[in-house]
């Protein structure tokens, strides 16, 4: 609170991004989470709310006749330019908004202040609600070729990976330790999907410590202990996420990838995908196209092209679509790794993820994804989100590009994804947020030591108590055994208007299929399929032992960064009642019923 | 020289069937005087193609050893690939499809000989006449009136022969203005808002020429239009540069000392051979293989299909804003008013007009303000983004307009009762169709060819009684509010459903719509069975091709 100069400031004008509009004039609240804009007019009352940490960057641009201009871009790609009477206001609001935005230390995030009804057994359980050791279980492992291990419970042989491991069962302790030590950061090969069907794996690591000519018998030793844990095929692909060039001067400084005479029987391949750098630039020059004044076509993708994002976005896709195609046509297991195996790797194995397994398409299964590919194996959030005043050059999109796939992909295929653009949208926003503990700190270790189970609060159970907003209603449980092939023609990849112009509503459809559909199919949703599915498969997973405890928080509004006016997601929040713990409730009978009625018809 | 006569080879067995997306077939190849068929089988349950040769935009041979190949591109994108034995049999063929795709005699054209068991050449003939608009528009009766001075298509050879104009300008004044409009074409009235009776008028260039001539009847004319109120807009689909350089060639535009009352606007759209040649590139990035996104997004930028779409679309809301939000009256033309003119004037409608989002309406809409207002459909549609042949006429206007559609439909997928499919059908049909709506460039034309009497027609055929669920728009909720379309590049979309649409994509968006039908079906047995009943009434007796050839053999 006492970087707070001023806390209001009257006759604001909130700048139109099209001339032609007209400005909205209004009074500007900075409180200790949020600045809110209040538009005043005539008789509305119209609410801006932005969280501190969703601003990316503040500039005072060159005083002008009508007033002082202050920019502020957000992280969520909102945009707001604002026009102060006094250069006094807009500099104190400047000052106070640079270190709000821009907290120094970990308990200066939102999260450490944010307290929803909820009592430490609610959290406790929300904490507890995605586990990535019942998603091996789900897998079928440890079985005669998979264990997962609890070697790394100290996080002593690797600090960044998650406590449990799955490792191929002939692989020694020695072995596995002296692979970590061949690895850059000791983040060794490990398992991060088994493909049932095929019995074939997708593993991950990081880079070898190969040099020009280093080699470490237990790290060829580990390689070959994953092939062999694959009796279907005689070969693993080890793909470098990176472009050869760039492998290649890592060789240099004694890092760099496996040379494929010291391995037996593996099949090298890079896949081209640029580095945080590269893609942070093209973010840069995408949203200078996105906020371009009355652009002509010609204009705009032009500028499409120069960014390089869908060039980007492409090459992600074309890796995971590599490994899919992989372990579900060619038997192969797969090894995945980038420099660190933290950004490019856990992109490209989520994404295989989602085209091979249904499960992963699901509302619950991408957050187990998410808790899997990303929080659990230590990709930098805090670092890569720019949640703390840190080193700029760390940022990037990763994240982000992830959630574009899996939209490219609900593009291509509108009825196999169990949830909507919205949750996407939600996912990212949240991320940013830090008002929920999960996307806080780099690895699970250092989540531990903040203790951050103790002091925050779990996303998951706050978005699936939401879950009505984002489901997708032509969702087809029947399509969903399938692997997903999808095209990687260029013309198959939009721009997502949705994400990256989320706060131009003006170019959005302005009739919602979306909104039309889940209102159709309320009804039936409300005391049936989609609570009860999610629970069913919640008791299934032995997640949830009492289903009616982990929605018993009948707060409405417990989370202010949703009341933003211009968020639609709070309109469909006005006309979807939201469930609270009587509907929960009341579910489990209507579930048995729905499954009679579903024999009925079969 | 009789048809039949192109025919050298009118059977091959064993031919090699290739689509995209599906495994190849063997089976026998027909080449009849309007058709391709190929089976592969004999019997009941064989499976059949049944391509109209009107729709073949293109043909390649290629000889691989004894055998020929002929690569088939046709003008609804579709590009097979047929592997024929022999290669006499192989060229046989292919010249018989160069001469019989190319036929220029509108009546030897396949129209001319479909007749299908279920209709009767006697029926109604197209949906909706200007008569009729003006009966069913009470707000003209004032100060409108019909004028029959084309009856005999004198005056404007491209207009019906009937017209609405302003009820104090005589047939006189009218034939006098036509002499000073290109082509003839006088402003003649396209809309009446039914807001505020504000009209939007459309019309050919004034002919006024290097020696800024001037025609008083033309200039009352315009008078009467907007009678006594001060102002009206007049959207001049060109660049201010460009109508000047206009004056050159006898055209020009309406100066503001002879028109003071009128204001204009230039905007500058493409036309012509630009536009088709926009969608030869469109076409051709779509089908390159090449898996490099710059490229794409390079050739997509490229084809400037997209800029033309957004031009229309900006204009069209220029109409708009002028007649719906400032209230004034509003003349649209370019140069001869046969094409850019339709394109801004009738989607102007569909974004003012509540009637004309409903699929009789829309229809009615083509119509009127594409059809008898003398589109060139003939010669514009001769060719589509495949062909070799040299350009001469051919210019995609109306594929713009069903595009244009498209992008407002998805922008508002509640506001149509047609969905993407009856624009896709009609992207179809404009190019190559059994029905005879399409056929010639003008009501006169149609007229002396005897189209009305010995064709069937297609808008008719779409609304029959039992008209197709697929053309439904599931969702559809009437609003009587103006549909403003956003125009930002990043609103408009490529329409895939078009250009994509022999793609594996096109089988998953329609996977997608069968389930919206499904969602919205269950939703309305639950709501009640009489909604159920006059919407959602399926059919299975649309006139499969096959039934039709039959005819069509014996006539051979």
């Amino acid at each position: 609170m006492e970087h707070i100069i001023t806390p209001k400031v009257e006759h604001v004008k909130l700048l139109n991004k099209y001339p032609e509009k007209k400005s909205a004039l209004g009074t500007l609240y900075l409180t200790a989470t949020h600045l809110i804009y209040v538009e005043q007019t005539n008789n509305s009352r119209a609410e801006t709310w932005v969280l501190h940490h969703h601003i990316m960057s503040v500039e005072k641009l060159p005083l002008t006749a009508p007033g002082c201009p202050l920019l502020i871009r957000c992280k969520t790609f909102q945009l707001l330019h604002l026009l102060f009477q006094k250069e006094r206001d807009c500099q104190d609001v400047y000052q106070s908004l640079l270190h709000l935005s821009q907290p120094v230390k970990e308990d200066e995030l939102y999260a450490f202040l944010y307290t929803p009804h909820q009592n430490q057994e609610d959290r406790r359980q929300g904490w507890e609600f995605i586990s990535v050791a019942n998603d091996f279980s789900r897998m079928g492992l440890s079985n005669e070729y998979w264990e997962i291990s609890p070697l790394n419970k100290n996080y002593e042989i690797c600090s960044t990976y998650p406590s449990i491991l799955g490792l191929p069962k002939n692989a020694s302790v020695a072995v596995v330790t002296g692979s970590a030590k061949f690895r850059s950061r000791g983040r060794l090969p490990v398992l991060s999907y088994y493909h049932k069907d095929t019995k074939a794996a997708i593993c991950r690591c990081s880079q070898p410590l190969s040099g020009l000519t280093s080699r470490c018998v237990e790290d060829e030793q580990m390689l070959q202990a994953i092939s062999q844990a694959n009796p279907n095929c005689p070969f693993i692909y080890v793909v470098d996420t990176r472009p050869k060039l760039n492998a290649m001067a890592n060789r240099a400084a004694g890092k760099g990838y496996e040379n494929e005479d010291n391995y037996s029987n593996i099949r090298f391949q890079f896949q081209g995908i640029e580095n945080i750098h590269v893609m942070r630039n093209s973010l840069q020059k995408l949203l200078e196209v996105c906020s371009m004044k009355s652009p002509s076509m010609s204009d705009y993708l032009t500028g499409l092209e120069n960014s390089g994002w869908m060039r980007h976005i492409k090459s992600v896709m074309d890796a995971g679509v590599f490994l899919a195609k992989a372990v579900s046509e060619e038997r192969a297991s797969v090894l995945v790794h980038c420099s660190d195996g933290w950004d490019r790797t856990a992109q490209v194995c989520s994404l295989a993820c989602i085209l091979l397994d249904p499960y992963y398409r699901t509302i619950k299964g991408l957050m187990v994804l998410i808790e899997k590919e990303w929080i659990s194996f230590g990709h930098k959030f805090s670092h890569r989100c720019g949640h703390l005043d840190s080193d700029p050059k760390e940022v990037s999109p990763v994240f982000t590009q992830f959630l574009e796939c899996v939209w490219q992909l609900s593009e291509q295929f509108p009825c196999v994804f169990e949830f909507n653009e919205r949750y996407l949208i939600e996912i990212h926003n949240q991320v940013y947020a830090c008002q929920y503990g999960n996307f806080i700190g780099n690895c699970q270790k250092e989540r531990l030591d903040m203790r951050l189970h103790e002091k925050t609060f779990s996303l998951w159970p706050h978005l699936l108590k939401n879950q009505h907003l984002y489901r997708n209603p032509l969702y087809r449980r029947s399509l969903e055994s399938t692997v997903l092939r999808p095209s990687t023609l260029p013309l198959h990849f939009k721009f997502w208007c949705g994400m990256y112009n989320h706060y131009d509503g003006g170019m959005h459809p302005k009739q919602s299929v979306l909104d039309q559909l889940l209102s159709l199919t309320q009804k039936q949703v409300e005391g049936e399929r989609t609570m009860t599915e999610l629970q069913r498969l919640a008791v299934a997973d032995g997640v949830l032992p009492d289903p009616s405890g982990l929605i018993s928080t009948p707060t409405k509004q417990d989370s202010p960064c949703e009341k933003t006016p211009t968020a639609p997601v709070v309109q469909s929040n006005g006309s979807c009642a939201p469930l609270i713990n009587g509907d929960a409730e009341e579910a489990v009978p209507g579930a048995e019923k729905c499954n009679e009625e579903e024999g009925a018809e079969s | 020289m009789e048809l039949s006569e192109h025919i050298k080879t009118a059977n091959v067995e064993d031919v090699t069937l290739r689509r995209p997306f599906h495994p190849a077939l063997r089976g026998t190849l027909c080449v009849t005087s309007h058709h391709l068929l190929f089976s592969d089988g004999k019997d009941e349950a064989s499976w059949q193609l049944l391509i109209l040769l009107k729709n073949i935009d293109a043909i390649e041979k290629r000889a691989v050893g004894s055998s020929g190949t002929i690569t088939i591109k046709c003008k609804d994108l579709l590009v097979l690939q047929l592997e024929i034995p022999g290669m006499e049999e192989c060229l046989n063929i292919a010249s018989s499809i160069e001469a019989l795709s190319s036929l220029e005699s509108v009546t030897e054209m396949y129209p001319f000989f479909y007749r299908p068991s279920h209709l009767t050449l006697s029926g109604p003939w197209g949906l909706s006449s200007m008569e009729q608009y003006y009966k069913q528009t009470e707000r003209l009766w004032d100060r409108w009136r019909i004028s029959t001075v084309n009856s005999d298509y004198s005056v404007c050879l491209s207009y019906p022969s009937a017209v609405i104009v302003p009820r104090e300008v005589d047939d006189d004044m009218l034939i006098r203005s036509a002499r000073f409009r290109q082509g003839g074409r006088f402003p003649v009235l396209s809309y009446c808002h039914h807001r505020n009776g504000m009209v939007i008028m459309r019309s050919s260039q004034p002919l006024t020429g290097a020696n800024k001539k001037s025609c008083k009847e033309d200039e009352l004319l315009l008078r009467a239009v907007i009678d006594g109120s001060k102002l009206g807009y007049i959207i001049d689909l060109r660049s201010a540069q460009q109508a000047q350089q206009a004056r050159m060639t006898g055209g020009g535009f309406e100066s503001k000392s002879c028109y003071s009352d009128w204001k204009r606007f230039h905007r500058h759209h493409e036309r012509g051979k630009v536009v088709q040649e926009s969608l030869i590139k469109l076409v051709e990035a779509c089908s390159d293989p090449s898996h490099s996104v710059d490229r794409w997004l390079s050739k997509l930028e490229n084809s400037k299909w997209l800029s033309h779409v957004h031009s229309a679309l900006c204009t069209a809301g220029l109409v708009v804003e002028c007649v719906e939000r400032d209230g004034h009256s509003v003349l649209v033309h370019g140069s001869e008013g046969t094409d850019n003119t339709l394109l801004v004037s009738s989607l102007a409608q569909l974004i003012l007009d509540p009637a004309s989002r409903t699929v009789t309406g829309f229809l009615c809409l083509l119509e009127r303000e594409w059809i008898q207002a003398g589109h060139p459909f003939q010669q514009r549609c001769a060719h589509s983004a495949y062909s070799h042949a040299r350009l001469k006429q051919e210019c995609p206007s109306f594929l713009l307009l069903l595009d244009c559609v498209w992008q407002v439909w998805r922008q508002f997928p509640l506001a149509l009762e047609f969905s993407e499919a009856l624009l896709l059908r009609l992207a179809q049909e404009v190019y190559a169709s059994n029905y005879g709506t399409f056929l010639c460039n003008s009501e006169q034309e149609r007229c002396a060819a005897g189209v009305k009497e010995n064709t069937h027609c297609l808008f008719q055929s779409l609304l029959r009684p039992d008209i197709e669920e697929q053309y439904l728009n599931p969702l559809y909720e009437p609003t009587d509010l103006v549909i403003w379309p956003s125009v930002h590049p990043q609103s408009l979309q490529l329409w895939t459903g078009l250009f994509l649409r022999w793609t594996e994509y096109a089988q998953n968006m329609e996977e997608a719509r069968e389930e919206v039908w499904s969602i919205v079906k269950e939703h309305r047995e639950q709501a009640g069975p009489d909604r159920t009943n006059n919407m959602l009434s399926t059919h299975c007796d649309t006139l499969t091709p096959f039934e039709n050839l039959m005819d069509e053999l014996t006539i051979l």
